[in-house]
């Protein structure tokens, strides 16, 4: 643990330093084509969903199949 | 993986949850209130298996809202398992989810329990994870926990008049770690991490090992199968999506799979999705995917009990499989109807076709005559239809 303390210290600041600390380089008025809705990772959750489980319970492989968040983080 | 690991892991998450605890600056906005309806047919192998649904999601105020579904499938069929040694298949399951959301600035908190019940197989996962969008909402990080309980039952009666007996539990927990990326103004990256922990009797009890037995007259004789009691997996998601130069997307995507129980498996996925106005979404998909057996896996053993942990489990068999599927979505009421903003309704359907690349199709025995593991090599076809409809308010 005593290894990831820099880290951790690094992470703090950048975490504490609010949103004007971090300069964006894709300005929010440029994420009109990141906000459409078929840059969404996942439009269909409940499809999704049916699909992994048919997968899951044919193949040894399982799990990181979802990706985090909505498309753009832009709202 | 050992439960000193086990703690590495949560105390390592832990400090990251209190972290971003630390940090709330600008607000974020819950996802649309939602109802859908999803019905879904696969065949193949044998089996048939309808599924339908529904689920609801409704803000309450502003940073608070509460998403439940009801999801029930109905399986029926006989599998190639079935074919070899067992009675026929016709089985129910049904699940419920319940899931609050609460936002707090750039930071969402989800608790979910889901419970699902069938005749010989009881399950229930309470899951919660934390959703951070940082850095000028380019990234966000996701982290999320899930425990799972299971009561393992076998139907020692048959399909029509069932005889239940429940014979073991087994528990897993599920640690996820998923970043996504906002690269450029047409790209987004995402990377997932996946460790899940299994323990107690994980074991299918309806599929069993084969040996040889020169005293059966089919030259082979079935046996239960032995597993580890406990399995632990690693999983690694990186994907891509890029907003091409007319407007329609590409996503390609690879996962990196493996376990104790020496399992090995690539994903590989390309997706295309291409609107025509704001009317239609046609999308086109393809997936391959490839592993290697279990290391205590082998289509025809020696003798009875010739190692300790046995199987002849197709899931844990050397496999390749591919998917093409396609997706029409139509959205309807643009202008809204009574309470609805929107809807849109989906019809999906997905081709896989399975490869076994040691395990063997044993249904054919004696017709012709096959020595055992000369029988030829299993493989077959589904086919996967999902419509769905979609209503946002």
């Amino acid at each position: 643990m005593h290894r990831l303390r820099p880290a951790l210290l690094a992470a703090c600041v950048l975490m504490t330093a609010g949103c004007s600390g971090i300069q964006p380089w894709v300005k929010p008025y440029e994420r009109d084509r990141l906000a459409d809705p078929i840059m969404a990772w996942d439009r269909d959750a409940i499809s999704s969903a049916y699909l992994d489980h048919i997968r899951e319970a044919r193949e040894g492989s399982r799990g990181a199949s979802g990706s985090a968040g909505g498309g753009c983080g832009c709202n | 993986m050992s439960s000193e690991s086990a703690r590495r892991i949560l105390g390592r998450l832990a400090v990251l949850t209190a972290l971003l605890l630390v940090r709330a600056t600008c607000a974020d906005v819950l996802p649309d209130d939602r109802a859908d309806l999803f019905y879904s047919k696969y065949s193949g192998g044998g089996m048939d298996i309808t599924g339908e649904s529904v689920l609801v999601r409704k803000k309450f105020t502003e940073n608070f809202a509460v998403e439940g579904s009801y999801f029930i499938d109905k399986v029926s069929g006989a599998s190639i398992d079935v074919l070899s040694q067992a009675s026929q298949i016709k089985d129910e399951r049904k699940q419920k989810t319940l899931t609050v959301e609460y936002l707090h600035d750039k930071t969402s908190y989800t608790a979910s329990f889901v419970n699902s019940d069938e005749r010989d197989y009881r399950s229930s996962t309470t899951s919660v994870s934390l959703k951070q969008d940082m850095f000028g909402d380019l990234t966000t990080l996701s982290l999320a926990f899930a425990n799972t309980t299971d009561v393992v039952g076998e139907n020692n009666g048959t399909a029509f008049v069932p005889n239940v007996a429940w014979i073991g539990h087994a528990q897993s927990r599920s640690y996820d770690v998923d970043v996504s990326q906002i690269v450029t103004k047409n790209f987004i990256a995402g990377v997932n991490f996946n460790v899940i922990t299994d323990q107690g009797d994980l074991a299918n009890p309806y599929r069993s090992v084969r040996f040889l037995d020169p005293g059966n007259p089919k030259g082979y004789s079935l046996g239960s199968q032995v597993y580890p009691d406990t399995r632990t997996s690693t999983a690694v998601q990186i994907e891509g999506k890029y907003y091409l130069p007319y407007r329609a997307a590409l996503t390609a995507s690879y996962r990196y799979f493996r376990d104790t129980w020496s399992i090995v498996g690539n994903t590989y996925e390309l997706d295309y999705t291409h609107p025509i106005s704001n009317i239609w979404i046609l999308e086109g998909r393809f997936r391959y995917y490839k592993q290697n057996h279990a290391d205590f896996y082998s289509d025809l053993f020696a003798y009875a009990d010739e190692y300790r942990f046995e199987a002849r489990d197709q899931d844990l068999a050397a496999q390749d499989n591919y998917t093409v599927g396609a997706k029409v979505t139509y959205a309807f009421l643009p202008d809204g109807w009574k309470m609805f903003k929107r809807a849109t309704a989906t019809f999906d359907v997905s081709r896989i076709t399975f490869h076994y690349l040691d395990f063997r199709n044993i249904k054919y025995y004696g017709v012709p005559q096959y020595l055992p593991g000369d029988e030829p090599l299993y493989q077959f076809n589904a086919t996967v239809y999902q419509i769905y409809m979609s209503m946002f308010f």
